[in-house]
């Protein structure tokens, strides 16, 4: 599914430049279900956003699904963006002045689907998540897990083949994260590959492999037993 | 393509927004709205301005002759100069076509009667070009004629003051007017811009006055109207080669001033047209200023909007927007706004310029107002300000980096 080979990114500073991915090596299957910990500066962000094809590395190969991810104009990224890849922010990141159904059917306008159609598949996602009666409430009607949530529907409601989570709980309180988790390991059980960036353990543990960054370079790469959110409820 | 999806995520922005979109769409309304009521007033200025000049023909040019202040070839100063039939032909012939109408003109005045009313009165004998170089307009009936001038036909025109002063209780044309003693036939009533005075005066064929008060083919005044064709220096060198001639042909000094005197309406022309040329210019002046103002008001607001909307359109680019559908989404809501606020301003400055239109007549400002042209001109106007506007701050959105505008902050 994923495929990463010394990967380089560094930023610039002014006069000098920051190393923040010194030569990652990353292989992911099918149905995984990977949490990056590290603690912050670690570059975890980074490897996130150059997976998710937010930002370029400066060296290295990537390759999602058999295709070579390199050299985008930002078109093609917004294509395989939406084609391949579903956000799940931290702060969700919805558009305040659209109700659920919207948020959720934006991805769909992205791909050209018509409208009607469109409303019907955001209305199916929305249904996964629980939400059908809060379609037409705006974010701010909402509850953090309830937005958190939306997003999800969101960042399903295209079809990708990977899923990436950027801190999904670091908004949340406890029984809210674990409601969320509990929803995403649900997804990876349907067979989605899952991407989890967080700092925090007991998210880390629930996933079924742990790859901890320090300094741009993985540490540990470790496969774990996954901790079922419903022994933690 | 229309995209009623696009449409639908623009209004909807729009909607979402309302302060947003009030304020960029204030700056540009206020601005077109001061546009109009500039520019409406100026018209109206200039409408005031040219109305001065309206009683007469713009192109006039007026001879009437005097006593000479010189002596000169032998001749006495003191000398009345008399105008002739002969002098008006020679006119004609010697400048030919550089005359667009020519009249001459006797003066009489006399008492007016029909039934019991009755009043005192200018009688202008006249030629039938009389009617383009007065720009009298024919209210009923007709003007005079060449076939009155032939015949010496005893017809009457009559102003409309004048019918409304002696005939009260019945129309004027088809009767007959008693002029001093002699029944005149009442064969049309015209109105004039010029002025009640000018509307109380009667007209006569001349040929008839000159048989019947005179018995001679003196002439008072000629009025003639240059070739519109020519410009303002060539009438005006028209004018003085004109006045050279006929001192010439009656033996009045170059240097006299009172022999015989031309005088040209060009050089009020020039000056008029002059004067409306540079308020025009001066409106257009200030209402570009204004525009442009507009226009850098709302590419400003855009600007700031496309700052507050930073975190928005990254997260669209995030979810698959690409630059194109960025880029159309803020140009096509600034030209969305400034469309309809510059239309709202334009209504506005219209609306105005109406209601204040009577007030506005007492400061000397007539019948201002906005022409179609105008109207359609502002519009395209305000739509490619719309997009000068947007274009460059919906170029700055689509390079917005879904990166930077997600960072949690």
């Amino acid at each position: 599914m994923l495929k990463i080979s010394n990967l380089h990114k560094s930023y610039p500073i002014g006069e000098s430049s920051l190393h923040v991915l010194k030569g990652i090596n990353l292989d992911i299957e099918d149905g995984e279900m990977v949490a990056i910990m590290g603690s912050s500066g670690s570059g975890k962000s980074t490897l996130l956003n150059i997976i998710g094809m937010l930002d370029e590395a400066d060296s290295g190969g990537y390759i999602l699904d058999g295709l070579p991810i390199k050299n985008l104009t930002e078109k093609k990224a917004a294509v395989y963006r939406n084609k391949f890849l579903g956000f799940i922010f931290q702060s969700f990141n919805l558009i305040n002045y659209k109700n659920a159904l919207e948020n959720v059917a934006l991805p769909l306008y992205y791909q050209g689907m018509k409208r009607k159609e469109r409303q019907k598949q955001a209305m199916f996602h929305l249904e996964k998540v629980g939400l059908t009666d809060r379609a037409y409430h705006l974010p701010k009607e909402l509850s953090g897990g309830e937005n958190q949530r939306v997003a999800i529907a969101r960042a399903l409601a295209a079809n990708p083949k990977l899923l990436l989570a950027d801190e999904p709980t670091g908004a949340l309180d406890t029984g809210t994260s674990y409601e969320i988790m509990e929803f995403i390991q649900q997804l990876n059980d349907e067979g989605k590959t899952i991407l989890i960036v967080t700092h925090e353990v007991d998210i880390a543990n629930m996933c079924k492999r742990i790859v901890r960054l320090r300094d741009g370079i993985i540490m540990e790469d470790t496969f774990v037993n996954q901790i079922r959110t419903k022994q933690n409820v | 393509m229309f995209d009623i999806d696009l449409w639908r995520e623009i209004f909807q922005s729009i909607k979402m927004n309302k302060t947003r979109s009030l304020l960029s769409g204030f700056t540009v309304a206020f601005a077109i709205s001061l546009f109009a009521i500039l520019f409406g007033i100026t018209n109206g200025l200039i409408n005031t301005f040219e109305e001065g000049f309206k009683d007469d023909a713009m192109n006039n040019i007026v001879i009437w002759p005097g006593k000479t202040a010189k002596a000169y070839k032998g001749l006495q100063a003191g000398r009345q100069i008399q105008l002739k039939n002969e002098d008006h032909d020679y006119i004609l012939d010697e400048f030919g076509n550089k005359v667009e109408f020519m009249t001459s003109r006797v003066m009489i005045n006399v008492n007016a009667s029909f039934r019991n009313e009755k009043n005192n009165y200018t009688v202008r004998a006249i030629h039938p070009d009389n009617l383009f170089i007065e720009q009298n307009k024919i209210k009923e009936g007709r003007y005079i004629n060449q076939l009155d001038i032939d015949n010496k036909t005893k017809v009457v025109i009559i102003g409309r003051l004048v019918e409304e002063d002696l005939f009260t209780k019945t129309k004027a044309v088809g009767k007959y007017l008693n002029l001093s003693g002699i029944q005149y036939k009442v064969v049309g009533v015209y109105t004039d811009d010029g002025g009640d005075d000018e509307e109380r005066m009667l007209y006569i064929p001349i040929t008839t006055a000159q048989s019947l008060y005179g018995n001679n083919d003196y002439v008072d005044m000629m009025y003639l109207t240059y070739n519109p064709e020519m410009d303002y220096d060539k009438a005006l060198a028209f004018g003085v080669l004109m006045e050279k001639k006929l001192k010439n042909r009656f033996s009045i000094a170059p240097t006299d001033q009172r022999g015989i005197r031309v005088q040209n309406n060009a050089l009020g022309a020039k000056a008029v047209n002059q004067t409306s040329f540079g308020l025009g210019l001066m409106v257009l002046v200030i209402g570009f200023g204004t525009l442009i103002a507009g226009i850098v008001g709302i590419s400003n607001i855009m600007i700031f909007i496309v700052k507050e909307r930073t975190k928005e359109i990254g997260i669209r680019k995030a979810l698959g927007a690409q630059p194109k559908q960025i880029v159309s989404i803020i140009l096509l809501e600034s030209i969305i706004i400034t469309t309809i606020s510059g239309y709202v301003g334009l209504l506005i400055g219209v609306g105005v310029i109406e209601l204040a239109t009577p007030v506005l007549k007492d400061y000397f400002i007539k019948d201002p107002g906005v022409s179609n042209t105008l109207v359609i001109g502002a519009t395209i106007t305000l739509i490619v300000a719309g997009t000068l506007a947007g274009y460059l701050p919906a170029k700055k959105a689509s390079k917005i980096k879904p990166i930077v505008a997600l960072r949690n902050d």
